[in-house]
């Protein structure tokens, strides 16, 4: 494959002189993992890791309208957001269909929206598509780094490192701050299910905080951590990923992200699909599967129930934060969606057995 | 880790340890290396015959399913159990405990088509 037309991050360079393995994703180069999966995967679960997620579309959104134009355009609730305060939303098609799902954090003065990175250029014609009056928007995709630290050592890392009370920053929330003496943008999100920051930073700070954080924390166990690992902690916590449990045509009704949908709005992009999806209650859904045996479930594999077909695979991987059991979310129809219930993975024309169990996965302890 | 001379290799990355009749067959430490974590072997039943080069199996790591194809043909003798609860063995030793099947050969001059140690470094390393 031709990599001259991939774009590369401002980490760009670190990833390789830390042996990095880089793959196209999102259309940038990325790395996918340093040293291993399951060894990336360990080190966010019992102290941190380091992920570099500057391949997400940073937004900024400025203007006196924003909140009541994001209304119309997001299933969740734009205008109640407090400042500094973090939220999950999803953009809708007209079908109900999800056209991305995002991160809206509200700022002191403006307001910054996290798209998927390969999602970024039809989002930014959307939002342009869309303009409304008092509604100015800036796309720093490519410019601005996204450095992630994650796991239950994440505070402890980072304190001493910022000019913020790390611990006066809620689950969710965010303060503008300086790391290593770097402005940034301190974000208490993540997408692993651990406990962890968001650092938004300028792609020129973005290595220097980088090597800063990794050098004064080798000895705790740091680890810097690949897309491969962080697919794996996400399918853990439950959390969709755009593609996969989510799609154009996969509404947030069906991928069980209904706690984001505010009906209560009287006018978005995609709400009488979605309502109207809901009182039927007849929709394939997205369930979680875990295998009996040890073959993984792979996107695409079919999924039977009563020896029918019921649906297919939307994700899977081997889980070692579920006992090492092979876990997988499914598309299937509402009787095969029950918990408990007995499906059969065809893999590779035999087919294995699996049980419906409850999202997420996997949860912290607290 | 240099390849180990007494083996015979295939521009699949998998090897072979020609004794007599049988052959024990696993994958290179460049697979293995190149797969990542594995989490799972599929491997033929005893006594199936298989053609040399012929798709039999899988290896799976965490991201990815990929095609095993022998680098000899036969009966398959025996599999390696062990891989079913400890698939990460081809990781740590590929060459060892790590091996995937034993077959007894159908025609041993098929070891003429396969690659000395010299000769796998070189595709090894490209």
């Amino acid at each position: 494959m031709s990599t001259t037309s991939l774009r590369r991050t401002a980490l760009y360079e670190e990833h390789g002189k830390r042996g990095a393995r880089l793959v196209p994703f999102a259309g940038f180069e990325m790395p996918v993992q340093y040293s291993s999966i399951l060894k990336e995967h360990d080190a966010v679960r019992h102290r941190a890791g380091l992920f570099d997620l500057s391949h997400m579309a940073q937004f900024i959104l400025d203007g006196p309208n924003v909140a009541s134009w994001a209304e119309t355009l997001t299933i969740n609730a734009v205008d109640s957001m407090k400042p500094m305060q973090a939220r999950y939303n999803i953009f809708c098609n007209p079908q109900g269909g999800a056209h991305d799902d995002t991160i809206f954090y509200r700022l002191a003065e403006r307001w910054m929206l996290v798209v998927n990175g390969a999602n970024a250029g039809k989002m930014w014609a959307h939002l342009n598509a869309n303009l409304a009056e008092g509604v100015r928007l800036e796309n720093l995709h490519g410019r601005n780094a996204l450095i992630a630290l994650q796991g239950p050592k994440s505070v402890e890392m980072l304190q001493p490192h910022v000019d913020v009370d790390l611990a006066s920053v809620k689950y969710y929330f965010c303060v503008e701050g300086n790391v290593y003496g770097k402005p940034a943008i301190v974000a208490r999100t993540g997408y692993t299910g651990e406990d962890g920051f968001e650092l938004f930073v300028f792609g020129e700070h973005a290595p220097g905080i980088w090597n800063a954080l990794l050098t004064d924390h080798e000895k705790d166990g740091l680890e810097p951590c690949g897309l491969g690992a962080r697919d794996v902690l996400r399918l853990e916590a439950g959390m969709p990923l755009y593609g996969h449990e989510l799609t154009e045509e996969i509404t947030p009704v069906q991928a069980g992200q209904q706690w984001a949908l505010k009906t209560s709005k009287p006018e978005f992009i995609g709400r009488n699909a979605l309502v109207e999806q809901m009182e039927r209650d007849d929709y394939s859904r997205i369930a979680g599967l875990i295998m009996k045996g040890r073959a993984p479930a792979r996107e695409g594999y079919p999924v039977y129930f009563e020896g029918k077909p019921a649906g297919e695979i939307r994700s899977g991987s081997m889980a070692p934060s579920v006992n090492g059991a092979n876990i997988a979310t499914a598309l299937v129809t509402k009787a095969a969606a029950t918990i408990g219930a007995t499906l059969e993975v065809e893999i590779r024309g035999t087919r294995h057995e699996a049980t419906v169990a409850p999202l997420p996965f996997y949860k912290r302890p607290k | 880790m240099a390849q180990p001379e007494k083996l015979l290799y295939s521009k699949e990355h998998e090897w072979v340890d020609i004794e007599g009749d049988v052959a024990t067959v696993g994958i290179t430490d460049y697979a293995q290396n190149s797969l990542g974590d594995i989490v799972y072997v599929e491997l033929p039943r005893v006594g199936k015959q298989i053609e040399q080069f012929g798709n039999i199996g899988v290896v799976e790591s965490v991201k990815a399913v990929s095609d095993l194809f022998t680098p000899i043909g036969g009966e398959v003798l025996e599999i390696n159990d062990a891989l079913e609860a400890d698939p990460a063995a081809v990781n740590r030793e590929p060459y060892g405990a790590g091996w995937l099947f034993k077959v007894k050969l159908k025609d041993v001059n098929e070891k003429n088509n396969l690659l000395p140690a010299q000769d796998y470094e070189k595709i090894a390393h490209d």
